[in-house]
């Protein structure tokens, strides 16, 4: 009795702490998760099946490097009430304001389509063809975003969110060896020695981790949410959860096919699906749902990206909070993205595979700006105030970023000219 | 008509209203915005010359 006296108090205060965070929670997790789109799948699946548990450990690191990235976007979301297309343009102008915007734009619309890729090629392993799967998820983001209401769109989203984790059961089916993930995947290595091909797949990883959507997604969901400064430490705290639940859901996909795709070149998730049902059905079927998952999520989030960012600037009515007829050109933009990229995945030989490469290099012309712009924002003491980058931060930040540039430069480049890094 | 009309007025009226910049232009940031603007314009340089190689090379 005296236990239990001694306890209530904690635990009701536990209690009420978990309660608030249910509030709060939302835009670090839903962006984070919406991270492992289609194409970030594609990449786990391929990092897995090329060279097994061994980089494991380079996808924990990359938790830290989401997280301090995203965090400051909550942070300036929470204090200056704007967008982060609304945040640019106002303060560096509108030259780099249009540049990001338009930049934003082309990159989201060649991004959703690579999302219906991802989407139509796993439905279509249970044998649904491409039309229904367009129509059908256009339908279903027309509900999920049409309520009226920012919290159904996020509470939705966090359901897709947690049928992401779909992979963790799936990787328990294969019946990895926990031996061989401790010492091949959580010691530092690199597997056949540092080379051209193994520069590629880490930069890839540190490509599908960090994508300029994300910035502009959560500051917009941070304003949309109407959190506060005070709301900042939830948003923190869910910022990092995300970053683990999407690194976590990475590490389980790598384990997925190291165990059983071993030495096997992946081109697109779809195809590491099909492989997998060859050996375990439910294995397959698991990688299947969780790649249309994933694209779903994508494509969710990646629109809304781009509908907020216009509403901010042009000055229309751009919340999840508003209904059709208050915020007309918001949900006209949104279904203008989304019908057309679903309309590219159906036309007869479309050049999708030159899309893909178009995103990853147009990325990288968006990334560095976007990252630029955010610690020169944090940096701001008249808007920012207390809110303000630290020097520690700014040290971490500013190396985050200017790895991030680096090597995602090198990536655009490789993906140029291919032939530079084998 | 009056659509596109409406259209080109909101982008002058957006131009206007971000014409200058709010935040302090100090040195760093001045930098900074150099550095950009050189990086941008030589990866748009190194996209125009892939796009020279495919189309002479097939």
């Amino acid at each position: 009795m005296n236990l239990f006296a001694k306890l209530y108090y904690p635990l009701r205060k536990a209690w009420k702490a978990v309660g608030l965070y249910l509030v709060i929670a939302g835009p670090g997790i839903v962006v984070m998760v919406a991270d492992n789109d289609a194409g970030g799948i594609t990449t786990y699946a391929a990092t897995g099946a090329k060279y097994g548990y061994h980089l494991i450990w380079f996808l924990l690191i990359l938790i830290p490097v989401a997280y301090y990235v995203q965090e400051m976007t909550v942070r300036l979301g929470a204090i200056t009430k704007r967008g982060h297309a609304e945040a640019i343009f106002d303060g560096f102008g509108a030259f780099w304001g249009w540049f990001s915007l338009l930049d934003l734009l082309i990159l989201d619309w060649l991004t959703l389509v690579t999302e219906f890729v991802g989407m139509t090629a796993a439905l279509a392993i249970f044998g649904v063809p491409p039309w229904i799967t367009v129509i059908a998820v256009i339908l279903l983001m027309a509900l999920i975003v049409l309520n009226g209401r920012y919290w159904t769109f996020e509470k939705l989203a966090l359901l897709f969110c947690a049928l992401n984790l779909v992979y963790i059961p799936g990787a328990f089916l294969v019946h990895p060896s926990v031996r061989d993930i401790v010492h091949q995947g959580l010691i530092p290595n690199f597997a056949g020695g540092f080379n051209g091909q193994l520069f590629f797949f880490l930069m890839a990883n540190i490509g599908t981790t960090i994508a300029p959507w994300m910035l502009f997604f959560q500051q917009s969901a941070v304003v949309d949410k109407g959190m506060l400064e005070k709301d900042i430490p939830w948003g923190r705290f869910d910022t990092l959860l995300g970053s683990v639940i999407t690194v976590v859901v990475a590490v389980f996909i790598v384990i997925v096919t190291g165990t059983v795709l071993p030495g096997i070149d992946i081109d697109d998730a779809a195809q590491a699906a099909h492989e997998l049902m060859k050996t375990d059905r439910y294995v397959g079927t698991f990688l299947a749902i969780g790649l249309f998952d994933a694209g779903l999520l994508g494509a969710i989030c990646i629109s809304l990206a781009s509908s907020w960012a216009f509403g901010e600037i042009f000055g229309w009515a751009h919340s999840l909070n508003t209904k059709i007829r208050q915020a007309p050109w918001f949900y006209a933009t949104y279904f203008l993205m989304l019908v057309s990229a679903g309309l590219v995945v159906l036309i007869p030989q479309a050049p999708l595979v030159l899309i893909t490469l178009f995103v990853q290099v147009i990325a990288v012309t968006l990334l560095p700006a976007a990252l630029v712009f955010l610690i020169l924002l944090l940096n701001d003491r008249t808007t920012m105030g207390e809110g303000c980058n630290t020097l520690a931060q700014n040290l971490i930040g500013g190396f985050i970023v200017v790895s991030i540039i680096i090597l995602s430069t090198l990536y655009g480049f490789t993906v140029l000219f291919p032939a530079v890094f084998k | 008509m009056s659509a596109f009309r409406n259209l080109f007025a909101k982008i002058r009226a957006i131009n206007a209203r971000y014409h200058e910049p709010r935040i302090v232009m100090s040195g760093a940031v001045r930098l900074s915005l150099l550095v950009l603007r050189v990086y941008l314009l030589a990866l748009v340089a190194l996209m125009i010359y892939k796009f020279i190689l495919v189309v002479t090379q097939g």
